[in-house]
């Protein structure tokens, strides 16, 4: 028992007027209900402009009627240009990675749930809160705006590379203030992300129930904790070089940029700089953000798990430890983005390594999943289903990183569609499975209402084979060496894989179309859903014992005190029920033998 | 509907699989001295990923098929050798073997980049700029010229930047918009950007090396079949990166000797 970690008394009374409840609220709920509905804002319209990429991709001469109105200059007779099919790419990763990987699994399931499940009524600093959200949506409309400037938006991808980045305006479209506009976002984003790890830590270390020691704490609430140490650390970096981006742009130093460049026949008037800075300070960043994005998943998996299989993990220890080694890792592997880079070829084998030795933890949660669904009772629900669905994406994003992790294999397959492959797989599609799965998991707490069931699963079979059918072919296109971030494929080579992009745009438009389902049941449910029980999965962690929705100080006045650890189930109570809830003092026997 | 998704998971994972065991898309066939050993370590490393995803995807399979809706009348069973055992054998198996692979990697590595350039290997430059590669061959003299960036113009096409009035070393220089080089002659290839970020991909020669702008780089190869294959670029570099391309001729020798006194005649 942790006393020393006494109930900390809500430092904020409930607020009286609309904007101060639902617009500026210093809610942790509130404002986890706002990151995902940015969230969700941002995954529309990245999808929106994949599915614009892909049909571009599959038939490049195609008009795609009404395109024209999103950009006359960018998009002709509704005709895709080489330079707006790159903007339209760079925003997507950015939306993608930033907007819905990192706000979705973290922020907003992070922000609801984590203060819940240790017991507390909100977080530490619910100012810091605030402010974090709202930087974090001025950022997408910073974002945003930069399609509606002069020279659109940027063209040089996620990763944004300089010296393509930082020379401005004379290296083409979007290049200018596209440019400076995407650095800004991404620095008031990580800005943010910053102040959310600022409560997040202290959250989890000091606001505890009483009872609430380490070993007690949901996976979910490791994963957070881990995700914001990583954040705290990842963010640092990429902020202020996004800030020496911009100082490049528009005060004319030369941070990233070498002497003597002649960009448009014109010799540039900076001198010094390096261009491997840039890739060595993004993928400092780069890397460990992967985690950001899968770590949160990994953790809603396995606590979704747990309560779908009404039993333990077969080992808390190898769950919670592959989660830190991952996280630590991460930190000694992004060389391996730059293997070809011009980097050291030394440097290339050291970061190899690690890269490989990545894959234990990674095996150890699969083994360790599958290991646990071993003579369980695992209940299908719609939760489950995309649980199941995530350790599948896993294990097919996982072991194409052997591939990359090796300096001589990435030779062949670097910048090529494998890559592409392999990160929407690992990163993007696992953890948008777990977010999936979060959201029928904990829907029914947010809002007091059930999901349909039946929407559910008809959206999990829809989107589980259609992203196979995506992402999978991806592979067989790096293989062949196609490159990836053309607009159209006109090398002898690669001529015969058009079908292939054919047959991906049918998959993608398909599987996105899924998605509409999914947002029906979401809004419908919202408004006209079952009333939700307190306990409809029948869940031992804190959030289940409160009300559904929970009320604004959660629990009600009460100070839970935690006599167990989350994993109760399979148990044999004096009412007949298989699990114990956290803060219940009542014991019982397991009916099987206890775990490691 | 576990049934059901555990039938879905194997058909997937069995689909999956056919192509790569079909080879029905490969990369163009290698022509590199060094590709062999890269062919082999994918081929060992499909050979590795390729059981891992199977062996997951089905035993993923089997346990849905088994142990979904299994009611309260069935005992909650054990891994064998529990939590324990399953970390144990992720760092033999799987750990063991991925890092094997990795250590043998590093001498296919070794071949490219840790290999002395050899003194009979000829050098060809070749420089990337929006949306274009060029090539320099250093003439008689065997002496590349220096650079003045000041004088890199598309316009006047000087696209090295060559003084040929001062500097003496320039004035036998023969710039192409094509590489040929000789079959079976080690190439010393030196890489110069004179913009932004690009790179050397020739998938037949088994190579991609970016270039560094402000940072010029070398590599080795030594192609061992005649034939035309193509070089493009990988690193974005802006609206006409995917149009970034140019050719590899490689040649007889006799063949290379007459291309290249074209070459300089048309100077």
């Amino acid at each position: 028992m942790n006393d020393a970690h006494a109930h900390v008394t809500l430092h904020h009374g409930p607020p009286q007027s609309f904007i101060r409840k639902y617009v500026f609220s210093l809610d942790h709920k509130v404002i986890g209900k706002q990151y995902y509905g940015l969230g969700l804002l941002a995954v529309f319209i990245g999808m929106i402009l994949s599915w614009i990429m892909r049909l571009h991709l599959g038939w490049t001469n195609l008009a795609i009627p009404g395109l024209d109105l999103l950009s006359k200059n960018g998009a002709p007779g509704g005709i895709l240009t080489p330079e707006y099919y790159l903007e339209l790419m760079t925003m997507h990763g950015t939306i993608m990675v930033f907007f819905v990987l990192t706000v979705a699994p973290f922020a907003a399931f992070g922000n609801f749930f984590l203060p819940i499940q240790v017991g507390a009524e909100d977080m530490p600093f619910p100012h810091f809160n605030m402010m974090s959200f709202w930087v974090t949506f001025v950022a997408f409309c910073v974002l945003i705006s930069s399609f509606f400037v002069g020279d659109g938006p940027p063209l040089a991808g996620w990763t944004s590379y300089a010296p393509l980045s930082a020379v401005g305006a004379v290296a083409g479209p979007g290049q200018g203030t596209g440019q400076v506009l995407w650095a800004c976002s991404i620095g008031l984003f990580c800005i943010g992300q910053l102040l959310g790890s600022l409560n997040f830590i202290p959250t989890t270390l000091d606001l505890r129930a009483k009872g609430m020691t380490f070993t007690r704490m949901p996976f979910t609430v490791w994963a957070w904790f881990i995700t914001s140490c990583m954040g705290l650390t990842a963010f640092a970096v990429l902020m202020p070089a996004c800030i020496l981006l911009i100082m490049d742009h528009l005060a004319g130093t030369s941070f990233f940029i070498a002497s003597n460049l002649v960009v448009s026949d014109q010799l540039q008037p900076h001198s010094g700089g390096s261009t491997l800075l840039w890739q060595h300070l993004f993928w400092f960043f780069g890397h460990p953000e992967v985690y950001i994005a899968i770590v949160p998943a990994m953790g809603i998996v396995s606590h979704i798990l747990v309560t779908s299989m009404r039993r333990a993990m077969i080992s808390f220890n190898a769950i919670v430890g592959s989660m830190i080694a991952l996280a630590f890792l991460s930190y000694m592997v992004y060389g391996h983005h730059m293997f070809v880079s011009g980097m050291n070829p030394v440097s290339s084998l050291v970061f190899s390594f690690p890269t490989l030795i990545i894959t234990i933890p990674s095996t150890i949660l699969v083994l360790i999943w599958l290991g646990s669904i071993y003579q369980s009772r695992l209940r299908i629900t719609t939760p489950s289903l995309f649980c199941l669905g995530f350790i599948s994406m896993f294990i097919t994003g996982g072991v194409s990183g052997f591939f990359l992790a090796q300096p001589p294999v990435d030779i062949m397959l670097h910048a090529t569609y494998f890559v592409v492959g392999h990160f929407h797989f690992v990163m993007a599609v696992a953890a948008i499975f777990g977010i999936f799965a979060g959201t029928y998991f904990w829907f029914p707490k947010m809002f007091g209402r059930m999901m349909s069931e039946r929407l559910g699963k008809i959206h999990f079979w829809l989107t589980f084979v259609g992203v196979y059918c995506i992402f999978m072919p991806f592979h067989y296109l790096g293989i062949a060496g196609n490159v990836r971030r053309y607009q159209a494929f006109v090398d002898d080579y690669t001529l015969h894989l058009i079908p292939v992009h054919q047959f991906i745009t049918v998959a993608a438009l398909f599987t996105g179309g899924v998605q509409l389902i999914f947002l029906y049941n979401l809004i419908h449910s919202r408004f006209w859903g079952e009333p939700a029980p307190d306990n409809p999965w029948e869940g031992t962690s804190l959030e289940w014992t409160i009300p559904s929705p929970p009320p604004f100080d959660n629990f009600g006045g009460r100070h839970p005190i935690v006599y167990h650890d989350p994993f109760q189930y399979g148990v044999r109570t004096a009412s007949g029920a298989d699990y114990i809830m956290q803060d219940s003092p009542e014991q019982a026997a397991l009916e099987s033998s206890p775990t490691s | 509907m576990a049934k059901l998704l555990a039938i879905t998971i194997i058909v997937i994972a069995v689909l999956s699989a056919i192509p790569i065991v079909a080879h029905i898309w490969e990369p163009p066939a290698d022509v590199a001295r060094h590709g062999p050993a890269i062919d082999r370590q994918t081929d060992e490393t499909m050979w590795e990923a390729g059981l891992c995803f199977l062996a997951g995807q089905i035993v993923l399979a089997i346990f849905i098929w088994k142990y979904a809706g299994r009611g309260r009348d069935r005992k909650i069973g054990y891994f064998p050798g529990g939590g324990r055992g399953l970390v144990i054998a992720a760092f033999l198996i799987v750990g063991t073997e991925v890092l094997a692979l990795g250590a043998v990697g590093t001498k296919s590595w070794g071949n490219i980049y840790f290999t002395p350039i050899g003194p009979e290997a000829m050098p060809v430059q070749v420089q990337a700029g929006q949306f274009a590669f060029y090539f320099r061959y250093p003439g008689p003299d065997g002496k590349f010229g220096p650079i003045h960036p000041q004088l890199i113009s598309e316009a006047n096409e000087n696209f090295f930047g060559l003084d040929t009035q001062n500097d003496a070393a320039s004035r036998d220089d023969i710039v192409t918009a094509e590489m040929a080089i000789p079959v079976d002659r080690e190439i010393h290839l030196l890489m110069h950007s004179k913009d932004l970020g690009h790179s050397f991909y020739v998938p037949a020669l088994r190579i991609q090396q970016d270039f560094v702008p402000g940072l010029d780089l070398s590599i080795h190869f030594t192609a061992d079949k005649i034939g035309r294959y193509e070089i493009v670029c990988t690193q974005l570099c802006g609206l006409g990166h995917y149009n970034m391309k140019a050719y590899l001729e490689v040649m007889s020798e006799q063949d290379f000797n007459d291309w290249l006194k074209k070459e300089a005649a048309l100077q």
